[in-house]
């Protein structure tokens, strides 16, 4: 029934494959705005993944996802943004040094995307360290506050953020081949890290702290390093979305996307990459049908006005209804393999051998 | 045997516990020599768990010390002293329901773990045969202790017996020199509190193991401690041989008799 690594590895390598052929098709035959939509649920698989990852599989409540992104965003914000931008954009108050002196050319963009998750994971350890000492929800509260200290902050700290204004014409330098090698890659580590002896900690002290600290597990240092992981993801999605709508503002990272990222995660199955994946393209597409409801609509006589926010009102609900009713989620903590594909396939097959000997 | 001066690996020194008013463990000291079977009894409520959960790590006490092997481990963290050599199971089964058998073995292989984080999380060669070593391992240790058939059920779906059976196990795994087992025959009929019996024993030899356990079940104290010890209300009122205990007065009138009626 199980496979050799082997072939696993070359199934591994086709799948990739067929998402590069994906990218490579859609770069040449989508639209402007289904290149848009498919770049955004990238980054929702690149988000959404790795917030599982502190959420689901290490059991620790975080509500800090859209901080993080707002550090990454920013930050990569400020190290591509060209001098001349720059310039334009901090009119009233000059930006900060050394800020103002230089620019990341395109080819250093990747750099500026990873310096972003790094800055975000080091926000994931000053926020992490005193909180997961303790035991209890203090993490949640502590990250609720961080995503609200973030957006007092960039509402405020003009010389770095430029205020409610933001930051406009960054260069659009995300595009598929970047989202959806980073949501690959997201996808490839945090499975690495969940198969491992270390997600196996994680997954210990979701079941059972006590059981897990008295098998030598340092409950401490395993939710910190889930923590930090799932941090500087977050950042690096908030650089690609930054560079990709070319904007960051202090609403792009409200809390509203840390509740978008909360509902794939339940709706997948909280701990199930494979929910997270699935249900971060679903959702993006969702969203995108879902337009529909905020623009006015004319049924007969009646009239009904575009009401803005009607999507959240929605999701809202969703949620709730999740949590009520659907508490697994689409998949439960189900993860997708090459040796449950193999042995389904292999099932059939025999099915269908056996069956006229049956009758 | 018992008075034969062997290298002692569990030295608990004036221990007290006081949880706000109430004093759960009082001047409780203890010494256990390498390959010994020892035993605590007495009644609910004495202290028993307590002092475990100080051994571990898990409560630091009010007053007194703890030596294992030479060390003071008093005040470590449970993990650091699960890493010096002490294992434990739980009076109430604690194990991780929802991953396999297998899983719940392996964590406990992840404290001995020598590659790297970063070697793990882009699955290098070096993490992959660590990892292959493990699970051969893990099933290796599940085969000896009959649970190999179950390697890839969820422990929270195994039969109360069985669980028993893999918390010991998965303490095994950490490879311990000491073994605190918070009674492990409870809600076993006779014939599986036997078993259990056997078992005990039988891992003593294969793993060189030190054992210290609490059980309200005489049959199986009686039967394989070498040396027992009596708490009441925080305090030992009595330690000897299974012989002298059981003809202790004291023992008889605040624990025993009880006992026997139930047993
Ligand atoms: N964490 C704690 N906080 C307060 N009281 C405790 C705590 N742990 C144990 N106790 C108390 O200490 C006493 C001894 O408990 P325990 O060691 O569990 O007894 P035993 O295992 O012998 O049945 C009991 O009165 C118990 O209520
Ligand atoms: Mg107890």
């Amino acid at each position: 029934m199980i496979m050799s690594g082997r072939m696993k590895l070359v199934l591994n390598l086709i799948s990739i494959g067929l998402v590069a052929l994906f990218v490579f098709l859609a770069d040449r035959y989508f639209n402007a705005y289904l290149v848009r939509v498919a770049n955004t649920a990238a980054i929702y698989v690149v988000a959404a993944v790795s917030y599982n990852l502190i959420n689901g599989t290490t059991g620790q409540l975080s509500l800090g996802p859209n901080g993080f992104m707002a550090i990454g965003g920013y930050t990569t914000a400020l190290l591509v943004l060209p001098v001349v931008q720059k310039e334009m954009v901090w009119f009233l108050e000059p930006l900060v040094w050394p800020f103002n002196t230089f620019s990341f050319p395109q080819h250093l963009f990747v750099l500026a995307v990873i310096i972003g998750g790094i800055l975000a994971a080091i926000g994931g350890f000053i926020i992490g360290y005193p909180t997961l000492r303790l035991k209890g929800d203090y993490l949640a509260i502590a990250t609720f506050g961080l995503g609200e200290i973030i957006f007092v902050l960039s509402n405020n700290l003009i010389p770095l953020t430029n205020g409610a204004l933001g930051i406009k014409s960054i260069p659009e330098y995300s595009n598929l081949w970047w989202t959806w090698g980073w949501a690959v890659f997201t996808v490839i580590v945090i499975k690495n890290i969940t198969n491992s002896s270390f997600g196996r900690a994680m997954e210990a002290v979701r079941e059972n702290e006590v059981a897990a600290e008295a098998m030598g597990i340092d409950v401490f240092k395993t939710k910190l390093l889930a923590f930090m992981i799932s941090a500087f993801f977050a950042g690096v999605s908030g650089g690609l979305l930054a560079t990709l709508i070319t904007t960051v503002s202090p609403t792009l990272f409200s809390f509203f996307m840390t509740f978008n990222l909360l509902i794939i995660i339940v709706l997948g199955g909280l701990g199930s990459i494979t929910g997270a994946t699935v249900t971060a393209v679903l959702f993006t597409i969702l969203q995108e049908l879902l337009r529909a409801v905020e623009s006015p609509i004319n049924i007969g006589p009646i009239h009904l006005p575009g009401i803005s926010g009607m999507r959240m009102v929605i999701f809202a609900f969703m949620l709730i209804m999740l949590m009520l009713f659907f508490r697994r989620g689409l998949f439960g903590q189900w993860e997708f393999s090459w040796d449950w594909l193999y042995s389904k396939l292999k099932r059939k097959e025999v099915a269908q051998w056996q069956a006229p000997l049956n009758e | 045997m018992a008075g034969s001066p062997e290298r002692v690996i569990l030295d608990v020194q004036n221990v007290t516990m006081a949880f706000g008013g109430l004093i759960a463990v009082r001047d409780f000291s203890l010494q256990i020599s390498c390959g010994q079977l020892v035993g605590l009894i007495g009644p609910n409520g004495a202290g028993k768990t307590t002092i475990f959960n100080i051994i571990t790590g898990q409560y630091s006490p009010t007053q007194g010390r703890v030596f294992f092997d030479g060390k003071d481990i008093t005040g470590l963290k449970p993990y650091a002293v699960t890493k010096a050599g002490i294992a434990r199971t739980f009076q109430n089964i604690r194990l991780f329901d929802s991953m396999t058998v297998l899983e719940n073995v392996l964590v406990a292989y992840h404290v001995r773990l020598k590659s790297s984080f970063w070697s793990a999380l882009f699955a290098l060669p070096g993490y992959t045969k660590e990892e292959r070593a493990m699970r051969e391992k893990g099933l290796e240790l599940l085969e000896r202790v009959e649970l190999a058939h179950l390697a890839h059920e969820p422990a929270g779906s195994l039969p109360y017996g069985q669980q028993r059976r893999l918390e010991i196990a998965r303490a095994l795994a950490t490879q311990p020199k000491l073994l605190l087992l918070d009674e492990p025959a409870a809600g076993m009929n006779p014939e599986e509190t036997a078993q259990l019996a056997d078992f005990i024993l039988q891992i003593r030899d294969d793993f060189d193991l030190t054992i210290f356990l609490i059980e309200h079940d005489m049959s199986l104290v009686m039967k394989i401690c070498e040396e027992i010890r009596v708490l009441d209300y925080g305090t030992t009122i009595a330690h000897g041989t299974p012989a002298e205990i059981q003809q202790n007065p004291k023992v008889i009138e605040a624990y025993l008799g009880e006992a026997e009626n139930y047993a």
